[in-house]
C-alpha cells in the first residue's frame, strides 16, 4: 500500500522559514543566548574551581581577576557556582518539559481522537489541574516527596502537563476532520497507526512552541521553589537557592545574589525569545 | 412578545449554564481534596515527627497520631475529612493546633488586599503601556515597552522583591520595609482584615496612609509579571483591531484620533485581554507565595509555605481548597463578563 503524505497544510519551504528566522532580531538574540548557555553548561566547568570549596578568609570579596564574580558569604567562588548552576537549571527545564509534554501529548491524543466518554473523563481530570495556582500545588507535592531537585522536577512536571493535553486535543479534533486523515482511515489504517503517522506529527508544532515557553517557566518555578526551600538544598549551586542564601548580604556583596539572578533572567529570556520566534515561523496564525 | 419570549429563553439558558458551572466548581474542589489527600498519603515523610521533632518519644508519637486520626487507614481518614468538610470543618492544623478555617480567616484578607493592589498595579501599567506601544508600532516607545515586557516576564518575583527592597527601602529610604504597618504604628481593631479598610474604620488616617505606603512595593513586585503579560496582550489586541475595516471607515468618516481609539478600538481590543485576566488573578495567588515570604506579609502564601515545610497537611489542604475555590469562582466571573460584553457568545 502506498503510504499517504504526512505533510500537513504547510507548503512553505524550510529554507524560507530559516530566512524568516534569521531576519528576526529577537529570534537571533534568543538563539545566541541559548547557544552561549549550552556552551557555558558544557565547557564552562573547565574554567572554574570547585563550586563547593569554602574559603572563609576570602568571604564576600568583590569581583577580581581571581574571582570573576567575587565570592559569597562562605568564600565560595560565585562564577564557578553560577556556571555549575547552568547545567542544573537546563536539566530541570529539559526534564520538566520532556515529562510534562510526554504525559500531556498522550492524554491529549487519546482524548482528541477517541472522543466520547474517554475524552470527557480525561479533560475533566485535566481541568482539575488547571483549577488551582500551580506553585502552591507544586509546593505541596515537593514538600510531601521531600525537598530535593528530582522531586522538584516531578512536582513542576505534575502541574505543567495539562497545557499540552489541551493543545494536542484541540489539534487532534481539528485534524480528525481533515481529508488526509479521513483518507488514511478509509484505506483501512488502524486507529493507532493514524494517531502515530498522521495526527501526532501534525500536532507537534504547537507543542514545540509551548515547550520553549515552558522551559523558561519551569526554570522560574523551580528557582522559586528552591528559593523558599522546597527545591535544591544548600550547598547545591542552584540559582534560586543561591539568591536565597546570599540575600542577607546584598548590601555588602550584591554580586553574590545578583549574579545567579541575572543568570536566571538571561536563561528565561532566551527561551521566551525562542518561543516567540518559533511561533512566528511555524504557526502563521499566532503572529502579531 | 417575541422579544419577551427570547429574553426568557436567554435567562433559562444562562441559568442552566450557571448550574452546570457551579457543579463543575464542586467537582473541581472535590478533585483538589482527592489529589492533596492522595499526596499526603503517599509521602515518605512523617507528619508526627515533623510536628514533634526527631527526638520525640514513642508514646508521644502514638498519642499525636491518635489525637489527629493518623493511626486509622487512609480511606477512613478521607471519609472523616470529607464528612467534616461537608459541615464546613477543615480540620485542625498540626502546627498551630488551631482549626484551619480560623487560620485561613486570619491570613486570607492580607493576601486578597495584596493581590488586589497588585492587580490594580498590573492594569495601571500594563494596559496604557500596551496601547502606547500599539499606537507607535516599531517606533522607540513600542521597542521600549516590548523590552520591558520581556524583562518583566523573565525576572524571578523573588529577585525583584529583594532588589526593590534594597534600592527603594535600604538605600534610598523612599518606601518602608517589610510588613503591613510601621512597627510603632497602632494596629487598628480587626474588622475586615484589610489593613487599609480597618484603619479607616478606626478613624486613623495616619495609619491608613502608612498601610497604603507599605502596600506599594509588594504590589509592584507581585504585579510586575502580570503587567508585562497584559502589556503584550493589549498591544497585540490593539494592533489586530486597528487593522480592521471598521477602524478605517471611522477614520474615513472624519472621526478624531482619540475618538477612534477610545470608542472603536479600545472596546473591541478589551475582549481578548479579558480572557487572560482570570488566569492573571490565579497567577497572582502563586506569586503571592514568594512575595509574602520576602515582604514578611502575613498572608496565606506565607502560611502555606511554613505549613508545607512542617508537613501540616490539613493546613496545606485548606489553602489549596481555598485557592481552587477562588480560582474557579474568578474564572466563572470572567466567563460571564465575557459573554456579557460580547453578545456573539452564547452560554453553553
Amino acid at each position: 500500500m502506498a503510504s499517504l503524505p504526512t505533510a500537513g497544510p504547510s507548503t512553505r519551504s524550510a529554507s524560507r522559514m530559516v530566512r524568516r528566522f534569521r531576519r528576526n532580531f529577537s529570534a537571533m538574540l534568543g538563539l545566541t543566548l541559548f547557544v552561549l548557555l549550552i556552551l557555558l553548561a558544557v565547557l564552562g566547568p573547565l574554567f572554574t574551581v570547585d563550586p563547593l570549596a569554602q574559603e572563609l578568609v576570602n568571604k564576600l570579596k568583590p569581583p577580581s581577576a581571581q574571582h570573576w564574580l567575587g565570592t559569597d558569604q562562605l568564600g565560595r567562588d560565585v562564577w564557578s557556582r553560577v556556571v555549575h548552576g547552568a547545567a542544573i537549571s537546563l536539566r530541570v527545564g529539559f526534564l520538566v518539559v520532556a515529562l510534562s509534554a510526554l504525559v500531556g501529548v498522550v492524554v491529549g491524543l487519546l482524548a482528541g481522537s477517541l472522543g466520547g466518554a474517554v475524552d470527557n473523563l480525561l479533560m475533566r481530570f485535566t481541568d482539575i489541574f488547571f483549577a488551582f495556582p500551580s506553585l502552591i500545588l507544586a509546593m505541596a507535592i515537593a514538600a510531601a516527596l521531600g525537598p530535593n531537585l528530582n522531586n522538584t522536577i516531578l512536582a513542576v512536571a505534575a502541574v505543567s502537563w495539562p497545557v499540552y493535553a489541551r493543545l494536542v486535543r484541540a489539534q487532534a479534533l481539528a485534524l480528525r476532520e481533515r481529508e488526509f486523515v479521513e483518507a488514511a482511515k478509509a484505506l483501512g489504517s488502524r486507529t493507532l497507526r493514524v494517531l502515530w503517522r498522521h495526527i501526532l506529527p501534525n500536532s507537534l508544532t504547537p507543542v514545540l512552541v509551548q515547550a520553549s515557553f515552558d522551559m523558561g517557566g519551569a526554570i522560574l518555578t523551580a528557582a522559586g521553589l528552591s528559593f523558599v526551600g522546597f527545591g535544591a538544598q544548600p550547598p547545591t549551586p542552584e540559582w534560586g537557592a543561591m539568591v536565597s542564601e546570599a540575600r542577607n548580604y546584598i548590601d555588602v556583596a550584591f554580586w553574590a545574589s545578583v549574579s545567579p539572578a541575572v543568570a536566571i533572567i538571561l536563561t528565561v529570556l532566551a527561551f521566551n525569545l525562542l518561543g516567540d520566534a518559533l511561533r512566528d515561523v511555524l504557526d502563521p496564525r499566532g503572529r502579531d | 412578545m417575541a422579544t419577551g419570549y427570547r429574553l426568557s429563553l436567554w435567562v433559562i439558558d444562562m441559568f442552566a449554564y450557571l448550574i452546570r458551572r457551579l457543579f463543575f466548581v464542586v467537582f473541581v474542589v472535590w478533585g483538589v481534596t482527592f489529589a492533596t489527600f492522595f499526596i499526603s498519603q503517599v509521602v515518605p515523610a512523617d507528619p508526627a515527627l515533623a510536628a514533634l521533632g526527631d527526638n520525640a518519644r514513642e508514646d508521644q508519637i502514638k498519642e499525636f497520631r491518635e489525637r489527629n486520626g493518623l493511626d486509622k487507614p487512609a480511606y477512613v481518614q478521607y471519609a472523616v475529612y470529607m464528612n467534616k468538610l461537608l459541615h464546613g470543618d477543615l480540620g485542625q492544623s498540626l502546627r498551630t493546633s488551631r482549626p484551619v478555617i480560623d487560620d485561613l480567616r486570619e491570613f486570607f484578607p492580607a493576601t486578597i488586599e495584596l493581590s488586589l493592589a497588585a492587580f490594580f498595579v498590573a492594569l495601571l501599567i500594563g494596559v496604557p503601556f500596551g496601547v502606547i506601544a500599539a499606537l507607535n508600532q516599531n517606533r522607540p516607545p513600542d521597542v521600549i515597552v516590548r523590552i520591558l515586557a520581556l524583562l518583566g516576564g523573565a525576572t524571578p518575583v523573588f529577585f525583584l522583591g529583594i532588589l526593590l527592597l534594597q534600592v527603594f527601602h535600604a538605600q534610598l529610604g523612599w518606601f518602608p520595609g517589610p510588613g503591613r504597618l510601621d512597627p510603632y504604628a497602632l494596629t487598628p481593631p480587626r474588622v475586615t482584615g484589610f489593613m487599609t479598610i480597618d484603619t479607616l474604620l478606626a478613624h486613623d488616617p495616619r495609619t491608613f496612609w502608612d498601610s497604603l505606603y507599605h502596600l506599594v512595593l509588594p504590589a509592584v513586585v507581585l504585579g510586575s509579571a502580570s503587567a508585562a503579560l497584559l502589556a503584550r496582550m493589549t498591544r497585540g489586541a490593539m494592533l489586530e483591531v486597528l487593522s480592521q475595516d471598521y477602524i478605517r471607515t471611522a477614520r474615513a468618516k472624519g472621526a478624531s484620533n482619540s475618538a477612534v481609539i477610545l470608542h472603536h478600538a479600545a472596546k473591541n481590543a478589551a475582549l481578548p485581554v479579558l480572557t487572560v485576566l482570570g488566569g492573571l488573578l490565579g497567577g497572582l495567588l502563586s506569586g503571592a507565595v514568594l512575595t509574602e515570604t520576602i515582604f514578611s506579609w502575613p498572608g496565606i502564601g506565607r502560611y502555606v509555605t511554613t505549613s508545607a515545610s512542617s508537613l501540616d497537611f490539613p493546613a496545606v489542604m485548606g489553602v489549596t481548597l481555598l485557592a481552587g475555590l477562588v480560582y474557579a469562582t474568578i474564572n466563572l466571573a470572567v466567563d460571564l463578563l465575557y459573554a456579557y460584553i460580547d453578545p456573539r457568545i452564547k452560554y453553553g
